[in-house]
């Protein structure tokens, strides 16, 4: 006997992360999920953000890591909360594990909280976590076919950070190249070159999560 | 890595339809995975097995059909084949596209018995 199901296999993740997404949109906070491969400068760019923001924005950070409390540790310098979340080796954070987290926050303070994913380019693409954005990290390092390779994580960002283009002379990362594919992929993302090193494009970047967190905001009165 | 954690979802899905349905044994599994999911079909299959052992579902055939990536433009509403992961319509330029196929990720049916 043949029976349809049609049932997406995320359905339960899904429906998780819709209820965190309500949660915390009615608690007026602006969730972004940021992500990118080992190394591209996610808690960098984070560092960086805080520093720039913390007196504008009352923000909070959920790291994600396989193992340690090494960035925690980094963003806890920063004076703001922080919680750690370890996979025990798993690739992403889901819902659950992002869920259980938000219990160590609190929300009645907060206007932004960033959700600092696994490094990884693949498996976190697949998984909401209640986040009104995701933002996805590239550095010149990693070279510039990376869009075309991994073009889910690429097409579901609202915003792609291109990191470290201090060190652009030093490789042969192709530029028009990278953006061509990503505007391909994903026309509507905006794309902001920077670097965490010289701090070069960090205002253009402030300013664009600064405008996300207030259009959210305003959107809720 | 994160097939593991599809596996669970699919076995899950499978199990609760399988206790509606009264079924004593699961025989097979239809899967829909998009082309932009990025999922290894064999690594999928062989965690749901290693999962499924010792329930209903134990040593049912799993077969996955990978749809194409379709987009839909959403300013002459032409339906084009997505090459090479350009999300631009081919026919009027247009950046507005809907993606109508190529991102399933899911349990189509069962053959129960």
């Amino acid at each position: 006997m043949q029976i349809k199901v049609m049932t997406n296999i995320l359905d339960r993740n899904d429906q998780i992360a819709g209820e965190i997404h309500e949660r915390l949109s009615a608690a007026n906070i602006f969730v972004v999920n940021l992500l990118g491969s080992p190394g591209c400068g996610k808690t960098s760019l984070l560092e960086k953000t805080i520093a720039s923001l913390k007196d504008e924005l009352s923000m909070a950070v959920i790291e994600g890591d396989l193992f340690t409390a090494k960035d925690a540790q980094r963003i806890e310098q920063h004076g703001i909360p922080v919680v750690q979340i370890n996979t025990s080796g798993g690739c992403h954070l889901d819902a659950n594990m992002v869920n259980s987290a938000l219990e160590a926050l609190d929300l009645e303070k907060l206007d932004l909280i960033v959700i600092e994913n696994v490094g990884n380019l693949v498996c976190p693409g697949e998984f909401k976590i209640g986040e009104d954005v995701k933002v996805t990290i590239l550095s010149t390092t990693e070279g510039e076919d990376k869009p075309l390779k991994y073009p889910t994580i690429f097409k579901q960002a609202s915003a792609v950070i291109l990191n470290k283009v201090d060190l652009l002379p030093y490789t042969n990362f192709d530029m028009p190249a990278a953006i061509h594919d990503i505007t391909s992929i994903n026309p509507q993302a905006v794309i902001i070159e920077i670097s965490c090193q010289t701090n070069a494009g960090l205002e253009l970047w402030c300013d664009w999560l600064k405008k996300q967190v207030q259009m959210k905001q305003a959107r809720s009165i | 890595m994160h097939e593991m954690a599809l596996a669970q979802g699919i076995l899950e899905i499978v199990l609760k339809t399988a206790v509606e349905q009264r079924a004593s044994k699961v025989t097979s599994i239809k899967l829909l995975i998009g082309q932009m999911i990025q999922v290894e079909p064999e690594c999928l299959t062989f965690g749901f097995e290693a999962l499924a052992m010792g329930t209903v579902a134990e040593g049912a055939q799993v077969t996955i059909e990978i749809t194409p990536l379709i987009g839909q433009c959403n300013s002459c509403g032409e339906q084009f084949t997505v090459e090479k992961y350009c999300f631009i319509c081919p026919l009027c330029n247009s950046t507005s596209i809907v993606v109508v196929s190529g991102r399933e990720l899911a349990v189509d049916y069962l053959e129960v018995e």
